[in-house]
């Protein structure tokens, strides 16, 4: 196996792992290709089990021959490992960086890795297009589902099932997509049960600086909006961000050619930009010698939580248009394949009941993430400890789900789920036994097999065993449509993910239990009432049946 | 009455603290304790806004502008009402008598003269009896109060004592003084020193020495450990509090905007010197089983603040309901804080004015934020304390020191808070309380990210800010939905007894509970139980599908559970500035 010419030295006795508010193990520490693995053989003690790929950066320091290694990792925690010997623990080093870093998919470790559960439900088969248009084909007759991408073509980032609108042939779509970036051209995103408006998403228009027009691209989203209304076009940058695109030969809709639609620009930054924001929020959260005004200050410097407003209110005003100004909307910035799906995948959390259930929110994040293209393998290559040249990582992702916890924290109980299934996400989208988050588009799934080859997500996450720890006790389903407060003051870091590994949980986790026990408890003694009245009601038909037979 | 000029004026708009908003519409009354804001709507509900004239910190009349004259209210309680006349004539009026009517001059003006909750001579004075600071000096087994002793390590004999600062200057000192100390320390076998902490910061205790006053030097005093804690003085913390005040009105702040002004206030960072200080306390009564010494430079404010929190790290009676308001009349009441001067409750100094006390309340907040069992009480709890020192409706909070208030005589003429807080306290309970941790003393972190900015406090009327659906009220509804299903199953158990045969007479009397059922018997108790650890019979009964009898406790988004409606005619009995609203389904306050 090649693994083993990276693995330099397997297993060292007598290493220390040390990490915040958990005691001190001593044990040994093994190395397997995927694997970095501290037991302290015997029982009671919790072992460590680190994936590599979960692996950020690494230091090392020396005192002496007594070598210690801290590993940062993408799920942004920080552990310290106290290793005897130089050799061992420079050895240890090198082998931890290589098998952190490989540079082939397939070895990752979702090719290796096989479930000790029984998958009952396959994942991979749990959320086909078809079905989503059936769902659509009962409500309205408009839309219909090309097959237009089917050998990924017309866009390489797109799945090869589309909705579009049922009278734009197959040959427009092809014309439609030359003119937006990468192909992108504009697909239903969302359709609005209540009064059928919809979002669309797609991305920037190829229209340069001679203002190239296409017809058929005009035509298609105008073919969504009814007689005589107007629409919005939502584009995540800013104006000046938008100019400046027509230098490279993108650009914006021209009011003169979408004379139907109003433009409005926000201002989402971009994905080098909220990489930096990452890493000096998580700079901040862990440097614990602050004083108050350095930490509020640091807060303030990383600009985390302005990101997270910024595209909630975005997420608001789609869902706005569509709910309270009854016009549809076309989301886009520039690739579209980030800011753009964090818009119109919030905007249906606050419109859409069904996105808030554990079924309908992975249906979400399978739809509007995974199929629509959004780049995970790129964007999670590299967590808030990257200290190497960046590429193209990004939270994009973890903003998302950001934004769903603070729509979470403030709706407790319109959520089926609760705040472990974000954390989950979160972590198997940066390193995972499962192949779900893999590759960058369906394109590259359907190559690299993944759905053969590794198990998904899914099949972990609905297995009821699983479920339990993801589900919110206080949830009461609710049809309404949730209005987040984007206040600053409404706007919380979010804990659970950031100070997660700098704070003791002891006390949270008491009163999450709590909470639960109080839950449990009444639904227990409705129970019981219930189940005692119908023995009383089952005693007095009884004894009515013995008093009407005397 | 004398000060009203117009008791009502008519067609004033209340403007909306977001932009977006429309504004209502509505008429202004005026009454000798109240502000009434009673707002017209088309379907025929009224919304009512009442603030207490002693809630009002400042009035403001802003420039005229097109649609008409508008008038700013600032209150002690963090609302805002900006109020928009049509006819200057009524601002001025309203503006005038505002003026006077929220600054007293007299004690006899406060509004505790002249409520009575329906109670007579008996219920007072029992009231007034009802929490008593010997008794809590005998709880903690200390037969006299020589001295200021805040709380004492029973284990450990550890003793925490408060006093105002030494009036050392630059060179003199006090023989009796240092034998006192020396004969503190000795009563405490455990520690061959005592910590004398002075809570200011050290440069201003040094400014002190020169008018004659000072801190205990080290030489004089044997066996002392001295330790300065570096909280500011009243006047940076009413400035700060100010600041942040502007933070918490910035219409449509941006997030940098938000972070910097929290950041400029100075506001958290006061905050957190305070807990920093108690934190410090405890640890040297815990863990050092040293006695402690505590001072600032009056020994009131500070004093108060740190010697209140550490008994609240120490001893969980101080957690419970009943626990802090021992401690408040203890620490804050008798030692002579002086809130007639700190809430400005008469028209007085304004530099006197100071947020001390909201200080302490805000430190406990934080704490139940980190540790959300401990506390018997909820935030509601707190908030509600805060509107009740500044409203002057009972007469604990009132006066600068006992004397002050033997002087008019406080216990004879007003009513005490305490009863009424215990008789709503089915309100302030927290449902996530458990008895079993409270025997701990609590180590909270005090790293300045384990800190928050207290929404519910400083934009408590801002609505659209707070989670729309409450898991405190969810809880609180499951609490009360227990106690009832716990009585249900206890009468149809009997019932089922009786039908069984096993009981003889069915028309028995119904408050007995058969002694026969079982273990699954549970007998119903007091208001709101602490029974959650008891589900164990319940298990092993038959887990069967709820019934189609099952009842929904949700509380929608949006909707009020407190509001009700109120009548203008029965507003003797309110307590407080109830603001009454109903909330569309959705609330949006974003854009």
């Amino acid at each position: 196996m090649e693994f083993a010419e990276l693995i330099k030295t397997p297993r060292v006795d007598g290493v220390v792992l040390r990490r915040p508010f958990m005691p001190t193990v001593e044990g040994t520490l093994c190395l397997t290709g995927h694997h970095l693995i501290l037991s302290s053989r015997q029982d009671n003690t919790e072992e460590l089990w680190l994936l590599h790929a979960n692996i950020d950066s690494t230091e090392k320091r020396f005192v002496g021959s007594l070598g210690t290694i801290i590993v940062k990792c993408k799920d942004l925690r920080v552990i310290q490992l106290d290793i005897p010997g130089m050799e061992e623990c420079l050895n240890i080093a090198s082998s931890i960086e290589a098998l952190s870093t490989l540079d082939s998919v397939s070895l990752m470790y979702p090719f290796f890795y096989r479930p000790l559960f029984e998958v009952i439900e396959d994942g991979w088969q749990s959320f086909v297009p078809e079905e989503s248009f059936k769902d659509l084909e009962s409500m309205t007759d408009e839309w219909r589902l090309s097959e237009v991408n089917k050998d990924f073509s017309v866009c390489p980032s797109y799945p090869s099932l589309l909705t579009v609108p049922r009278d734009i042939d197959d040959e427009s779509l092809c014309k439609a997509a030359s003119f937006r970036h990468g192909g992108r051209f504009p697909v239903l995103s969302y359709y609005h049960k209540k009064n059928g408006m919809v979002i669309m998403r797609a991305a920037q228009p190829l229209t340069g600086t001679n203002g190239r027009r296409c017809k058929e691209d005009e035509k298609l989203i105008n073919a969504t909006l009814c007689a005589g209304k107007r629409g919005y076009i939502i584009d995540t940058r800013t104006i000046a961000v938008a100019q400046q695109a027509k230098a490279r030969g993108g650009g914006f809709e021209q009011e003169a050619n979408y004379p139907q639609w109003r433009r409005i620009h926000k201002a989402i930054e971009r994905s080098n930009v909220l990489q930096d924001s990452l890493i000096k929020l998580v700079e901040a959260c862990n440097d614990q010698s602050h004083s108050m005004d350095r930490w509020l200050s640091k807060l303030e410097a990383s600009n985390w939580q302005s990101n997270v407003k910024e595209i909630l209110t975005t997420a608001c005003l789609a869902a706005q248009c569509i709910d309270r100004e009854g016009a549809s909307v076309l989301v886009h910035g520039t690739e579209g394949t980030d800011s753009t799906l964090q818009v119109t995948s919030l905007a249906q959390i606050i419109l859409d009941p069904a996105c808030r259930t554990i079924r309908g929110f992975e249906v979400l994040i399978e739809r509007e993430w995974l199929q629509a293209g959004h780049p995970f393998q790129q964007r999670c290559a590299q967590s808030a400890y990257s200290n190497g040249k960046l590429r193209s990582e990004a939270p994009v992702f973890l903003l998302f789900l950001d934004c769903v916890w603070q729509i979470l924290r403030q709706f407790p109980c319109s959520f089926q789920f609760n705040e472990n299934l974000l954390i989950m996400l979160f972590e198997h989208a940066y390193a995972s036994q499962f192949g779900t988050f893999l590759g960058n588009c369906v394109a590259e799934r359907g190559k690299l097999q993944l759905s053969q080859k590794t198990v998904s997500l899914w099949s972990w996450v609905n297995r009821p065993q699983e479920l339990e720890r993801f589900l919110n006790p206080l949830y009461e389903p609710n049809n309404l449509v949730i209005w987040p407060s984007v206040a600053p003051q409404s706007l919380l870091l979010w804990e659970g993910v950031f100070l997660r590994w700098n704070r003791s949980t002891k006390c949270l986790d008491e009163a999450y239990q709590e909470m639960v026990h109080i839950i449990e408890y009444n639904k227990e003694l409705q129970n019981k009432v219930n189940s005692l009245r119908r023995q009383l009601a089952q005693l007095e038909t009884e004894d009515k049946m013995v008093a009407d037979l005397k | 009455m004398e000060h009203i000029i117009t008791p009502k004026v008519e067609y004033v708009k209340l403007l909306n603290t977001y932009p977006e908003k429309k504004s209502a519409l509505g008429t202004l009354y005026l009454t000798a304790t109240h502000l009434i804001y009673v707002e017209q709507t088309n379907n025929n509900t009224r919304t009512e806004t009442w603030v207490l004239h002693h809630h009002i910190m400042s009035v403001e009349k802003l420039p005229l502008t097109a649609s008409g004259c508008p008038l700013l209210i600032c209150c002690k309680t963090f609302q805002l009402l900006h109020l928009l006349f049509q006819r200057e004539r009524d601002c001025q009026d309203v503006f005038q008598s505002l003026l006077r009517l929220s600054q007293p001059v007299k004690e006899e003006e406060l509004y505790a003269f002249l409520y009575n909750p329906h109670q007579n001579e008996v219920d007072r004075r029992q009231g007034w009896e009802f929490i008593s600071v010997a008794n809590d000096f005998s709880r903690m087994g200390l037969s006299n109060e020589y001295w200021e002793i805040s709380h004492l390590n029973k284990n450990y004999e550890a003793a925490l004592c408060r006093c105002s600062q030494p009036l050392s200057g630059l060179t003199s000192r006090c023989v009796e003084d240092e034998q006192m100390l020396q004969a503190i320390s000795q009563a405490n076998s455990n520690c061959p020193f005592i910590y004398v902490v002075d809570t200011r910061p050290k440069l201003n205790a040094m400014a002190n020495r020169a008018a004659g006053k000072g801190y205990e030097n080290e030489d004089n005093y044997s066996n002392i450990r001295f330790q300065f804690q570096g909280i500011e003085n009243i006047h940076v913390m009413r400035n700060s509090l100010q600041k942040l005040l502007e933070v918490c009105s910035m219409k449509s702040p941006s997030m940098s905007d938000y972070l910097t002004g929290l950041e400029n206030s100075g506001w958290l960072r006061h905050i957190k010197s305070v807990m920093d200080a108690g934190v410090f306390l405890a640890k040297a009564v815990c863990d050092e089983r040293a006695s402690v010494l505590v001072h600032c430079s009056d020994g009131w404010d500070r004093t108060a603040q740190v010697c209140s929190l550490a008994c609240i790290l120490l001893d969980p009676y101080y957690r419970t309901i009943k626990g802090l308001m021992v401690l408040i009349e203890k620490e804050w009441i008798s030692f002579g804080h002086k809130f007639s001067h700190r809430c400005g409750h008469l028209d007085t100094d304004p530099k006197e004015v100071s947020p001390v006390f909201t200080q302490f309340l805000e430190c406990v907040w934080q704490l139940s934020e980190q540790l959300p069992c401990v506390f018997e009480f909820n935030e509601r709890y707190l908030i509600e304390i805060h509107n009740q020192v500044y409203a002057c409706q009972y007469g604990n909070f009132i006066g600068n020191c006992q004397k002050e208030r033997l002087d008019v005589r406080l216990h004879e003429k007003t009513f005490s808070l305490w009863p009424y807080l215990l008789k709503n306290q089915h309100l302030y309970r927290n449902p996530l309380y458990r008895r079993s941790l409270e025997s701990t003393v609590l180590r909270p972190s005090t790293l300045p990210l384990h800190f928050k900015f207290w929404c519910g406090m400083y934009n408590h009327y801002d609505r659209g800010m707070h989670p729309k659906q409450s898991v405190l009220d969810q809880l609180l509804s499951l609490t009360q939905k227990q106690v009832e299903g716990e009585r249900t199953m206890t009468e149809l158990q009997r019932q089922l007894a009786v039908a069984d045969g096993v009981l003889p007479d069915p028309s028995g009397p119904i408050n007995t509970p058969a002694e026969q059922d079982g273990p699954s018997e549970k007998t119903p108790t007091a208001p709101v139980v602490q029974s959650n650890g008891s589900c164990a019979p319940l298990i092993n009964g038959d887990a069967e599908e709820a019934g189609p009898g099952a009842e929904k406790c949700n509380e929608k988004e949006g909707a009020d559970p407190g509001a009700t409606e109120h009548d203008l005619t029965s507003s003797e009995d309110k307590p407080v500035s109830v603001e009454t609203e109903h909330s569309k389904e959705e609330e949006q306050e974003s854009s």
